[in-house]
């Protein structure tokens, strides 16, 4: 292993200067089980965060809270004020947690609009938890079948783990044995695993901010070569 | 600065009176509207080039060449000119001709056009849009100050011996411009020529103009035509007046909650916030655009959208009145007070280009009419002649 190289994912930057994430929430009602999981999600990923000596600033997007800016943003064609400033703070992030409510079997549309407004490079490399709230555990690989493709269309890093609450989950216990469903590994133990995942990922990350197309731009010259 | 409007030439129903203007009447409105800003004072006025319903601009220079004849003092542009779909040799002859005929009293506004499906029907693909660009106007450049012209490219078939007619007027072509709001591939392009940039911000925040506009002065240095601050400058702009304020946000609400492009989306509150929109009285008008200066720097060129959203005819030439009436002479005070002394006021006239050509020993022949036929030795008089006998 070589310590002196900053792209190795396995080695933590010498400077542990703060990692910023970024929890992109779309439940509707409030207070919503989508929140709730992210909120476990956030404080489980900085909690490992921490733990590998890293300061850590979360930062909360509640779609809800944006919803008719989304909308204006789609058909106006730029997002303004609020949405602006949020839209920005995703992009520099170093990390990215997003959960949606399941809605007819994938992402509430809400959900979409905010991604479909994003810069076809806004999550380039980013590393992405995925996670989703429904109402029955039936529903759970919709995670995988419909939202990861999205953000692997979108170049995302998606870690492997993306958490699926149904509303049972909740009421389970755990992990402390009392429960006789053994099909999945208990919410909590899915939350860590996932959470490791993307610290890992954030901790190894630099994230330089969006790219300015105005840096990127060829010369005339290069252009009338075309 | 110049003060002007540009038209999108969309037929759009009137939500209030309830009806939808035919394209002849819609047609017939521009031809009005750009006389009337001809008659208030406006310094230019620019039609937009559209190929699908619902706009009705297919053919800037036939109405430009007709307004030339009936208008006076007002400098006739385009708003865009599709450089991407029209063949530049076509462009080269029909601006020429406007030229000729107008007295020099025109320029016009490269732009790619936004719109898909217009592509094929003119036999080009959307996705080289920049590249069309530049090498359509890289050509047309070449044909406007080349007599001769031997060409071979990308997208059309090549030139041998090509002579585009009429021959610029006074061997000087047109004033330049290029139009993008998104791509800073053409504010490069505007630069390294040495051509005017406009940003038509009026869907758009201040913050993404500033960028743009920054970008291409800041190239338009590096390519060698002078200080940044001494680069052309236009912006796009969208106004909505009356004398009380509150008439204007009542009048104007039912149909900007209808509009093409914005119509049931943000709050006119939001939209007038982020965008240039500006709806209430001339004061309010003077206060938003004399403080443009300071996002940009002293520009050269105002242009402001007033016939769309299907407003009446004479509600827009009440516009053209109080814009020419009331707000451009006292924007054009405040402006005026910002520019340094060594930054064009204006964008060049014909007379300042040929002047400049002339002094750098740069103007080229007014004609060709003394080409000689290779084939029949002849010149092109002599064989007219023989034809009258």
């Amino acid at each position: 292993m070589n310590p002196t190289n900053p792209t190795n994912p396995t080695t933590h930057p010498t400077t542990h200067e703060a990692r910023t994430v970024v929890v992109v929430t779309a439940g509707l009602s409030q207070p919503s089980q989508t929140r709730l999981l992210a909120d476990r999600l956030a404080a489980a990923t900085a909690r490992e965060l921490e733990r590998d000596g890293h300061g850590v600033q979360i930062e909360v997007v509640e779609l809800r809270e944006h919803a008719h800016a989304i909308m204006d943003a789609m058909l106006t064609g730029f997002a303004g004020g609020n949405l602006a400033r949020a839209i920005d703070e995703l992009t520099r992030a170093d990390g990215v947690i997003a959960v949606t409510p399941l809605f007819t079997t994938t992402y509430s549309g809400l959900f979409k609009s905010f991604v479909d407004i994003l810069d076809k490079d806004a999550l380039t490399n980013m590393p992405v938890l995925l996670a989703a709230t429904g109402g029955t555990p039936r529903h759970s690989l919709a995670l995988d079948y419909s939202v990861r493709p999205l953000f692997t269309y979108l170049r995302a890093d998606v870690v492997p783990t993306a958490v699926f609450a149904a509303t049972d989950d909740w009421a389970k216990d755990g992990g402390t044995g009392h429960d006789t469903d053994r099909d999945a590994s208990p919410l909590p133990d899915r939350i860590d695993r996932a959470a490791r995942a993307l610290a890992d990922r954030v901790a190894a990350r630099r994230n330089d901010g969006p790219a300015d197309p105005f840096a990127t731009t060829p010369s005339f010259l290069d252009l009338l070569d075309g | 600065m110049q003060f002007g409007i540009f038209s999108v030439s969309d037929v759009t129903r009137d939500p209030v009176a309830g009806r939808t203007p035919d394209d002849t009447e819609r047609v017939r409105a521009m031809l009005t509207i750009a006389k009337h800003a001809d008659e208030a004072g406006l310094d230019v006025f620019a039609t937009g080039e559209h190929h699908n319903p619902p706009f009705v601009a297919s053919s800037p220079t036939t109405m430009l060449g007709y307004l030339a004849g009936v208008t006076k003092n007002i400098t006739l542009s385009t708003a865009t000119t599709l450089i991407t779909t029209n063949d530049p040799v076509r462009l080269a002859e029909e601006y020429a001709m406007l030229q000729v005929i107008s007295g020099g009293r025109m320029d016009l506004m490269m732009g790619r056009g936004n719109t898909g499906p217009v592509y094929p029907w003119f036999g080009q693909d959307i996705r080289q849009g920049i590249p069309l660009a530049i090498e359509n106007y890289a050509l047309l450049r070449r044909l406007w100050t080349e007599d001769v012209v031997d060409w071979e490219g990308r997208f059309r078939t090549p030139l041998q011996g090509f002579t585009s007619t009429p021959r610029p007027l006074d061997g000087v072509p047109p004033f330049v411009w290029h139009g993008s709001i998104r791509s800073p591939e053409i504010a490069e392009q505007a630069a390294y020529y040495g051509d005017g940039f406009l940003h038509n911000n009026i869907f758009w925040p201040m913050s993404h103009t500033k960028q743009m506009v920054r970008f291409y002065r800041q190239r338009y240095e590096h390519h060698g035509h002078g200080r940044a601050d001494q680069a052309i400058v236009g912006l796009g702009g969208q106004v909505f007046v009356r004398p009380r304020s509150q008439d204007a946000w009542d009048e104007f609400r039912p149909y900007f909650d209808v509009a093409p492009v914005y119509g049931h989306g943000p709050s006119m509150e939001d939209f007038t916030r982020d965008t240039p929109l500006t709806v209430g009285s001339p004061q309010q008008v003077i206060d938003r655009y004399g403080a443009f200066v300071e996002e940009v720097g002293y520009y050269q060129r105002q242009l402001f959208l007033v016939d769309h959203a299907g407003l009446p005819l004479k509600t827009v030439l009440e516009q053209i009145d109080l814009l020419a009436g009331e707000i451009v002479p006292a924007l054009r005070e405040i402006v005026e007070a910002k520019r340094p002394d060594d930054v064009p006021a204006n964008p060049p006239t014909h007379a300042e280009r040929v002047a400049a050509a002339r002094a750098a020993g740069q103007a080229g022949v007014t004609h060709v009419g003394e080409a000689v036929d290779p084939y029949t030795g002849t010149v092109a008089e002599e064989a007219a002649e023989e034809a009258a006998l």
